[in-house]
């Protein structure tokens, strides 16, 4: 086994050493009643040349984006990766290290994830972001608890137009905290329903969570929901799923969100069908100390050289053990590199124009598909790169049509939306280009006739 | 002994920021290929203050030189216990970047994704014949998620029987995640005493109406076997418990016992410690959950099936604890993982366990009498020594600094915490017998400079690009990000 060192001269001399006659003398205390007395029924072990074979056939079963013209979203986004990433992730100081315990030999993880957290802070227009979590979802169930915490109440208002998903791990993480999940209607535009919200906010709500674009692709009033969440003395939790599109919006911290959660997907990680993806956290100042996950601070070292370390780990699991901020232990460290890298390379200007294309392509695909018969728009609130359909033919029907003509036409609602079981959700990012939406459109329209 | 540390010329790097000039850039889009749209000028940002502006050379060189000041596993010997720091084989990279695999969206209809939903089927079935378990759930994105996901099950099939249980029992020896798990499944956590390993008396002493479960590591965090645990889960069943098990320790017993066959009724694998993963200076990592028959109906969903003819994702289960992650969990790792049991196969995988296990009672049979051994039953993939016998007012901390010295990552320190001390060392199964004997001699070296020299390791690292940290002003006054002029 090429990974596996030993000769058999090896083991002799060590299992003398030992002062042992056999491998199996060293396994003396695991009982005979527990023992396997079989081999394992795994397949035979494949070379590099047939595993590669094996893999590359089962790959050749999926549709991508290469094979076909993709228009899903709700979450997971096909966007532009910059060939520097994989080439700098794959220096295998980077991805062969672990967790940055001895900081004297893990600066690069360090220092990386110190101007990972800074991004983030700008990024979102927040005090202080962590190490990183991992994806969106889990990051918007530790928001909530977080608010739990901080204000000592046990109901969250989840808007309706937040990611379905991100709802469900959030009633999973609350199963049995004896919390109450309840859900905010939807308003026409698309928006999170304030009255639907002032209704149902209380001096015993912890926070009002809502998505920033939302599900739909709608950008929620922010500043509204803050200024509602505030006067009962609720946080405001902000799900960013698309955060390209900050790249253009107003910051929510800049609009009163108390803490902004989302997925770094969209900055330079492949869609890999749903993960590794990386969930980003942040806070205001004053409550970092009650944040979960790991954080990276700046010190110096006996010789006074900048340095950075792990810091505030009395909020953790290895040291506060049942009493700890989460039970988080790892982050998605490689995932929140390729984030920093790809904001580094993106920088202020590239972002922005990034998130400018994101939004013309989708206005345009918008637009040429309202104007097509048997298919309308459902919302008419500020979008972003993604938008709701609803079609008079089953949209089943209309997305297996597609699949036949190569085309990924959207995600179906139905089964997170029965009121909407007659829609699906369309994305266009800056890898659409335009003969792609052209081509969309085409097909949608050929069905019709 | 050849010494691997040098003092190199290491290279000192800016931060992103103070190396930004406005104007750089560092990307290219294509040119807009329709017409431009404007938001609500209300929406809008100024432009995002602090962000830095880039060439894709500074970039480039930022990053390599920061890799530089890192200690990976291909860097050299990693035997932080407890974490498995096993090689992690090239071609499992490459397999993650068949562009199939790596560029599926995870909303692409099953039909669509037979390829990744057959993978995924594969490496469910594979574990669980690893492990002894009925069934695996691959959702969860790191073991303390699955450790969540696994004791959510625990809870949901006492509800359903109407059980009102409040408490859960914990080893002293065990991980941190799990006290913190207990208490975010809305448990009470009742600490029980471990002599090395947990006896049947302590744990029916505590076992009663109230105990939901026991979470037990195994081999435990002494890396010992926990000899009696077929007895212990008996108990714990009559008394109307289920038995929790961390997985973290697997990586000693693959092919020779499974967990699933002990009376287990839960445990989670870390696929970045067992099944080679990288741990990617922190994950992303991967912890699938493996369930007995009685518990698949609480399992996350949505999960994978195959109907014999095609895979799917099948629909969220009534009874279902619900889900971990907003996808499938981390598929890209999973793919990592399962390349790993392929390339090694039922066989290699019983030998990994079986060097894994040779090179811990090695390196223990080396510095057995240079330094103190608090447990002397058979260790099984790692070894705990202490500091108590070393001379020179000097602690575990100031040998895994002087470790740096030598060229190693040092061992997992201070833990388990039963151990005062505690030096916890895991070699894994990819280390040869000239490396674990250059790193005993220089353990060897190391207590004797304690004796002769221990200003030495009170100074130690010296070697290092920078020395020790001052964590203290770190905690006190948080510096969590770069500001301006700050």
């Amino acid at each position: 086994m090429r990974y596996i060192p030993h000769t058999a001269g090896d083991v002799t001399e060590m299992l003398e050493r030992i002062g042992v006659a056999t491998l199996q003398d060293l396994f003396v205390e695991v009982p005979e009643s527990v023992r396997l007395k079989r081999p394992l029924n795994l397949q035979e072990s494949a070379s590099e040349t047939e595993l590669l074979r094996e893999f590359k056939a089962l790959a050749a079963a999926n549709a991508t984006p290469e094979t076909h013209k993709s228009f899903l979203g709700g979450g997971a986004y096909n966007h532009f990766i910059p060939a520097v990433i994989d080439q700098l992730i794959s220096r295998s100081e980077f991805y062969t290290a672990y967790t940055p315990y001895q900081p004297e030999i893990s600066q690069g993880t360090l220092q990386a994830v110190f101007e990972f957290q800074t991004l983030i802070c700008q990024l979102t227009g927040m005090d202080a972001a962590n190490a990183s979590m991992y994806d969106g979802a889990s990051a918007c169930a530790e928001a909530v608890l977080m608010a739990m915490r901080l204000t000592r109440r046990k109901r969250v208002l989840l808007s309706k137009a937040l990611n379905p998903r991100y709802r469900a791990v959030v009633a999973t993480y609350c199963r049995y905290l004896n919390l109450e999940l309840v859900e905010v209607a939807v308003a026409d535009d698309g928006r999170t329903d304030l009255v639907d919200l002032a209704a149902k906010l209380d001096d015993s709500t912890a926070a009002v969570v809502a998505g920033y674009p939302n599900y739909f692709g709608v950008i929620e009033d922010v500043a509204a929901l803050a200024e509602q969440a505030h006067a009962t003395g609720a946080k405001l939790v902000t799900a960013v799923a698309e955060p390209v599109a900050l790249g253009l919006l107003k910051s929510p911290g800049e609009l009163g969100a108390d803490i902004v959660v989302g997925d770094g997907q969209s900055f330079g990680l492949p869609l890999a069908f749903g993960g590794p993806y990386v969930g980003f956290f942040a806070v205001r100042q004053k409550d970092v100390r009650g944040m979960p996950g790991r954080l990276v601070g700046e010190t110096t070292d006996l010789e006074g050289q900048r340095g950075f370390v792990l810091t505030l780990a009395t909020r953790e699991q290895h040291i506060r053990r049942e009493k700890a901020t989460s039970n988080i232990c790892s982050n998605q460290g490689l995932c929140a590199l390729m984030v920093t890298i790809f904001m580094s390379l993106l920088g202020k200007q590239g972002l922005r124009e990034m998130a400018e294309q994101n939004l013309a392509k989708a206005a345009y695909a918008r637009q040429q598909l309202s104007a097509i018969k048997g298919f309308s728009l459902v919302f008419d609130g500020p979008a972003f790169n993604e938008f709701v359909v609803r079609s008079v033919a089953p949209v089943a029907e209309v997305l297996t049509r597609l699949e036949k003509v190569g085309i990924l036409a959207g995600i179906p609602l139905a089964e997170d939306y029965p009121a909407l079981a007659d829609c699906f959700l369309v994305c266009v990012t800056e890898q659409n280009q335009r003969e792609e939406i052209d081509a969309l459109v085409a097909a949608l329209q050929g069905g019709e006739a | 002994m050849t010494i691997v540390g040098t003092s190199g010329l290491v290279l000192n790097e800016k931060l992103l920021f103070e190396h930004s000039d406005p104007g750089r850039k560092g990307y290219s889009l294509p040119k807009l290929d329709v017409p431009t749209a404007e938001l609500p000028a209300e929406l809008c940002r100024e432009e995002i203050s602090g962000f830095p502006e880039l060439s894709e050379v500074d970039v480039v060189r930022h990053f390599t030189r920061l890799s530089t000041w890192n200690y990976g596993v291909d860097s050299g010997f990693y035997p932080l216990g407890s974490c498995t720091m096993k090689y992690n084989p090239k071609v499992n990279e490459v397999a993650a970047r068949i562009p199939g695999l790596a560029f599926i969206h995870p909303a692409t209809p099953s039909h669509l994704a037979q390829g990744s939903l057959e993978l995924m089927y594969r490496l469910q079935v594979a574990l669980a014949e690893i492990s002894g378990f009925a069934r695996v759930t691959l959702q969860p994105a790191a073991g303390a998620q699955g450790e969540l996901a696994g004791m959510l099950v625990i809870r949901a099939w006492h509800e359903a029987r109407g059980s009102k249980r409040t408490k859960v029992l914990i080893p002293d020896t065990a991980h941190g995640t799990n006290p913190a798990t207990a208490s975010l499944t809305g448990y009470d956590v009742v600490p029980i005493a471990s002599d090395g390993v947990l006896t049947l008396e302590e744990v029916e002493a505590h076992m009663n109406d109230d105990v939901a479960a026991l979470m037990v590591t195994n081999p435990n965090t002494l890396g010992l076997f926990e000899t009696n645990i077929e007895a212990i889960c008996k108990l714990v069943h009559e008394r109307g418990g289920m038995v929790y098990c961390d997985g973290a320790n697997l990586n000693a017993l693959m092919g020779i016992a499974r967990p699933g066959d002990m009376g287990i009724d839960v445990m989670h694998f870390n696929l970045h410690k067992t099944f080679s993963t990288p741990h990617g200076g922190g994950g992303p990592g991967s912890g699938p959950v493996g369930v007995t028959e009685e518990l698949t109906p609480y399992l996350p969903g949505p999960g994978i099936e195959f109907d014999g003819e095609s895979y799917c994702i099948e629909a969220t289960r009534a009874d279902s604890i619900g889900r971990m992650m907003a996808f499938h969990g981390n598929v890209g790792i999973m793919v990592r993982a399962y390349a790993y049991i392929r390339s090694m196969g039922g066989a290699g995988l019983k030998y990994a366990s079986e060097m894994a296990v040779l090179n811990a009672n090695y390196v223990r049979a080396r510095l057995e009498g240079v330094y103190d051994l608090p447990f002397t039953s058979r260790s099984l993939h790692e070894v705990i020594f202490s500091d108590k016998d070393l001379e020179g007012d000097c602690h575990t901390l100031d040998v895994a600094k002087r470790l740096i010295d030598y060229g190693y990552h040092p061992p997992t320190i201070y833990f388990p915490l039963v151990v005062k001390g505690a030096i916890m060392i895991e070699l894994t199964e990819t280390e040869s017998q000239e490396v674990l004997d250059e790193f005993c001699d220089a353990m060897i070296a190391i207590a004797g400079e304690a004796r002769d020299n221990p200003e030495l390791l009170h100074q130690a690292p010296i070697r290092s690009r920078i020395r020790r940290l001052d964590e203290t002003t770190a905690a006190r006054k948080p510096k969590l990000k770069w500001e301006k002029g700050a």
